[in-house]
């Protein structure tokens, strides 16, 4: 076993330091040492997509790196995505079109989303298709979450800061 | 839409509210197991065998013991005569079922943790308790165990060649379950038949494989002597009966909850050792303990599904109309069989589908080998009868020259014949009656909505003028949905005037907490808001069953019927004394109860509540006991029978063997929606994992019983770009069987597309004469039709 080392991280906008050994991997880090259990852990190898997150502004699988690899990052979880009780437009459609049943995979989808529109300037349905293929949905047959995004990124190249980065 | 149910009308019954569940959920707020998070808490790893057939010498402790951080371990040898095994029995079938069904059933027990023998790969037979999972880990790659390697059973056939090893001595022979059962003049009708064909035909291996894994925490108080279980599991009252005996302790001390269970569809439908070995050692250690199985682990032990070997043969006339039919079978039940004999069962009374057919035997097994222990996934036994039979059809109209879709009106029962006695048992002892419906209907409104018959084969003429190979797949069965034994129900009028309401059913995504509201806020008049819904919990109603085998709807909503008009009797006695007026002139409306045709005279559930209570001042009339709240156990009279007809179109690419789906089509019947958009959902939701299975996911085993494909990578789940755009087309017939009219949906969607693309491949590929008749349809195999010109059939 090895020593802990003190990590710090800036996730949702708060800093938070804590304690982490060298092989811990970054998804346990969150969920056990944060307690940000959004974040969900499917596979472990990096296929599922469950564990998501957006890491440096961009999608990344917490179950594939360790947390100390993550120190000194911004990371943005579930956690951050809604206003308080005010829920982010990509979660309000993904209710609105069904997108999820179990909930399982739906925090690592809508990072996945996140990170799929915000990096464009445009994508057809099946682009989308394509970029979300990145996570595993077993429940809805994805219908879904293709309506839910491909809205979403209407709405999102149809505003001023189009396609801007900085929104993720 | 079909006609509303009275008392419905105008209701939310039929309207689709938006789910209460996705906010929590939304918002990363769900509670998985995995984040049931307890001070003090610590971790378990199991050490499972690597070999699939092995007697146990020892195991050597004493390494993972020293490992830093353990607090416990213990080999399967150490806990013998500890902990009980879970009975063979789990789902017994009723007296009346083996009455009607020639059966010879001996299902072996399961120990908990194995000391004599290793019957699978992934099988436990050690376990380490330490401060993290990750030292837990580190530890039990520290035991090591004295195996004695025993000759692998890999498959069926091999496992009933006489001088194959037994894998279950005190079962004596490697079976557990032989079922016979006939209709007509049986199998001795195909001698009378003009026409015969004979297929074998092979239904893979696949599991449901939910995103989250299955998942356990206990924590014990030692002051109540009493414990909590979090698992992730379809049957808290069923794991909550085996923690129960195995700690010896009365139903009453144990309380199992499912928290958010992130996807089932029937691997989570069973109680499985780690839910009786965790909270056991949360007692013996007197700690929170807790376990989460990873993938790896998943892929090995939680329990497998289909792999049915099937030889089926059919006797038609020179018109296709089919007189006899005879099916013999094989399912490999691996190791154990969790779930009995009912899954087989099923295959036996789901092969004639929608068709009538005079004649029709059929002589099964269920065999024991050293896969992993199959059980009920989605679809359960049916999707495997449905291929055979579905494909036969195909077969039958390319022998006499038809088109596919005439085969299935010329066989088809008219909806004139509704009800329609099958001839055949269903698993609750009952005789089969298809209770309504119009299956003739449901395929045609399914090819019209491809643009009709005689148009889709024109289409498909021009492609194949262009070069291109384009075919069209046809796929019917009937599903028994709302199995019994029952489902339980309580009902509580509270203080406040809400309606609570608690049932033994156990969500995984299904949405029941806003349907069970939408049907109690109907029965009860109240805004849906006012209806609070606990499920999954133990400690919400006594005795109940669980979610699986598409019942939920159907006999949760028989429960909260019922419970619901015991508490509405004694409601309507005390709004009467409270106004002075005969029971017979009220009536339920606005949240209370009011006098019919005068809209001032009314109470409230609230005042009604506090005019109800026990002691001074109530107003309860003579012989009104106190307490506004009931509990209902519904026992439905039999299963409801929902059906669907489905039509795809698809295209292959000659050069890789790619099969892309254009179109897909299901017509489906489940009676009365209570939310259509969850009700699409659920279909669509199962079709996306019929393509899966027909197509991708395969639990492949090599010759000495390894398995090849543990990891996702290996196993593949189908994603965004390999699920097209479904259409669902609802045909609401109401079951004439139960108040709402509903029929069970949960599992319909995963039963037809193997064979539905199947057929559409062999359409497509028509002049190559290529018979796909085995699951899945590999890319490799259609290839493979295009570089042999000679190649006149796959099989």
């Amino acid at each position: 076993m090895s020593e802990k080392r003190t990590i710090t991280l800036k996730v949702n906008g708060k800093t938070y330091a804590g304690l982490a050994e060298d092989r811990m991997l970054l998804v346990d880090f969150l969920r056990e040492e944060l307690k940000l259990t959004g974040t969900h852990v499917g596979c472990e190898h990096g296929v599922c997509g469950a564990c998501t997150v957006i890491l440096g502004g961009e999608a990344a699988r917490s179950c594939l790196m360790f947390a100390v690899q993550a120190d000194g990052m911004e990371i943005r979880t579930i956690e951050g995505m809604a206003d308080g009780e005010e829920m982010h437009p990509l979660q309000t459609l993904f209710s609105e079109h069904h997108a999820l049943q179990c909930g399982f995979c739906t925090p690592g989808m809508m990072m996945t989303a996140l990170d799929l529109v915000h990096s464009r300037e445009s994508l057809t349905r099946e682009e989308i298709r394509i970029g979300m293929s990145a996570a595993i949905c077993r429940c809805t047959g994805y219908e879904g979450i293709v309506n839910a995004v491909q809205d979403y990124a209407k709405m999102v190249y149809g505003n001023a800061a189009k396609g801007s980065r900085s929104d993720v | 839409m079909s006609e509303k149910i009275p008392g419905f009308i105008g209701g939310y019954v039929g309207q689709s509210v938006p789910r209460r569940e996705d906010k929590r959920l939304l918002l990363g707020r769900g509670r998985f197991t995995a984040d049931v998070q307890i001070p003090g808490m610590v971790h378990v790893a199991f050490a499972r065998s690597s070999v699939p057939h092995a007697r146990i010498r020892g195991v050597d402790m004493s390494a993972a013991k020293a490992s830093p951080g353990v607090v416990y371990a213990a080999s399967g040898i150490d806990l013998k005569g500890r902990l009980p095994d879970i009975s063979g029995m789990q789902v017994a079938t009723p007296q009346a079922w083996r009455d009607r069904f020639d059966n010879d059933i001996l299902i072996p027990d399961q120990k908990l943790i194995p000391d004599d023998k290793m019957r699978y790969v992934g099988e436990p037979y050690a376990l380490v308790v330490a401060d993290s999972r990750y030292t837990a880990e580190d530890a039990a790659e520290l035991i090591e165990p004295d195996f004695e390697m025993l000759p692998a059973v890999p498959d069926c056939q091999a496992a009933l060649d006489p001088k194959a090893a037994i894998i279950h001595e005190e079962v004596g022979r490697n079976f557990a379950a032989w079922l016979h059962t006939s209709k007509g003049e049986g199998k001795a009708a195909l001698g009378s038949a003009k026409h015969r064909i004979k297929k074998r035909f092979y239904h893979h291996r696949y599991a449901a494989m939910p995103m989250e894994t299955r998942a356990v925490v206990a924590e014990y108080d030692e002051r109540s002597d009493s414990i909590t279980v979090w698992s992730s599991t379809q049957v808290v009252h069923w794991v909550r009966r085996e923690v129960a005996n195995a700690l010896d302790l009365p139903e009453e001390r144990v309380r199992v909850i499912a928290p958010e269970v992130g996807g089932g569809f029937g691997v989570k439908g069973h109680a499985y050792p780690e839910d009786i070995v965790i909270p056991w050692l949360a007692r013996e250690l007197k700690r929170p303990v807790k376990w989460i199985e990873d993938r790896h682990e998943h892929i090995l032990n939680s329990a497998h599904s289909r792999d049915l070997l099937l030889d089926l043969e059919a006797g038609f006339d020179d018109t296709g109309r089919i007189s006899a039919v005879s099916l013999e079978f094989l399912a490999d039940s691996g190791a154990y069989s969790p779930v009995g004999a009912g899954i087989t069962g099923n295959t036996v009374v789901h092969l004639l589908g929608p068709y009538d057919v005079a004649n029709y035997e059929c002589e099964c097994r269920l065999v024991l080998t050293n896969r992993t222990p199959n059980a009920p996934y989605r679809g359960a036994g049916r999707p495997e009868a449905v291929f055979a039979m579905e494909r036969m059809v195909d077969l039958i109209a390319n022998h006499l020259g038809m088109d596919p879709a005439d085969v299935r009106f010329r066989n088809m029962i008219p909806p004139e014949a509704m009800p329609y006695e099958v001839g055949l048992t269903y698993r609750d002892g009952i005789p089969i009656v298809y209770d309504s419906g119009d299956y003739p209907k449901a395929l045609k409104r399914a090819i019209d909505e491809l643009g009709g018959l005689e148009s889709l084969r024109a289409k498909q003429k021009a492609a194949r003028a262009e070069g291109r190979y384009v075919g069209i797949g046809f796929g019917c069965y009937t599903e028994g949905t709302g199995v019994g034994p029952f489902e339980g129900a309580s009902v509580k009028l509270d203080a406040t005037g809400k309606v609570v309401v608690a049932t033994g059913a156990c969500p995984q995504g299904q949405g029941h907490e806003t349907v069970f509201a939408q049907i109690a806020a109907d029965l009860w008049k109240v805004p849906v808001e006012d209806v609070y819904v606990t499920v999954a919990d133990t400690a919400g109603v006594t005795m109940g069953f669980g979610t699986m085998a598409s019942r939920s709807t159907v006999t949760a909503s028989g429960a909260i019927k019922g419970a619901s008009e015991k508490v509405q009797t004694k409601v309507i006695a005390v709004a009467a004394e409270m106004l002075e007026t005969g029971e017979a002139d009220l009536e339920l409306r606005d949240s209370g109860v009011g006098v019919k045709g005068v809209p001032d005279m009314h109470v409230t559930y609230k005042e009604i509540a506090r005019a109800a209570k026990p002691g001074w001042d109530n107003k309860r009339p003579a012989g009104i006991e106190a307490g506004m709240e009931a509990s209902d156990y519904y026992e439905p009279p039999t299963v409801t029978w929902a059906y669907a007809a489905n039509a795809a179109i698809v295209e292959i690419d000659p050069e890789t063997g790619k099969v892309k789906i254009e179109r897909y089509v299901e017509v489906h019947d489940a009676g009365v929606l209570v939310n259509p958009r969850l009700a699409d959902g659920q279909v669509k939701g199962g079709l996306a994992q019929g393509i899966g299975g027909g197509l991708l996911e395969e639990l492949a085993y090599d010759g000495d019983c390894q398995l090849l494909t543990g990891s996702l990578a290996d196993y593949l789940l189908p994603t965004a770009s390999d699920i097209p755009d479904l259409t669902v087309l609802h045909q609401e017939t109401p079951s004439p069987l139960n108040a709402l009219g509903v029929k069970g949906l949960g599992e319909g969607g995963a039963i037809a597309p193997p064979v539905v693309l199947a057929n559409a491949v062999c359409d497509a590929l028509r002049e190559y004469k290529l018979e796909l008749n085995s699951t899945p349809v590999r890319w490799a195999d259609v290839a493979a039709v295009f570089e042999d010109p000679f190649s006149t059939a796959a099989e």
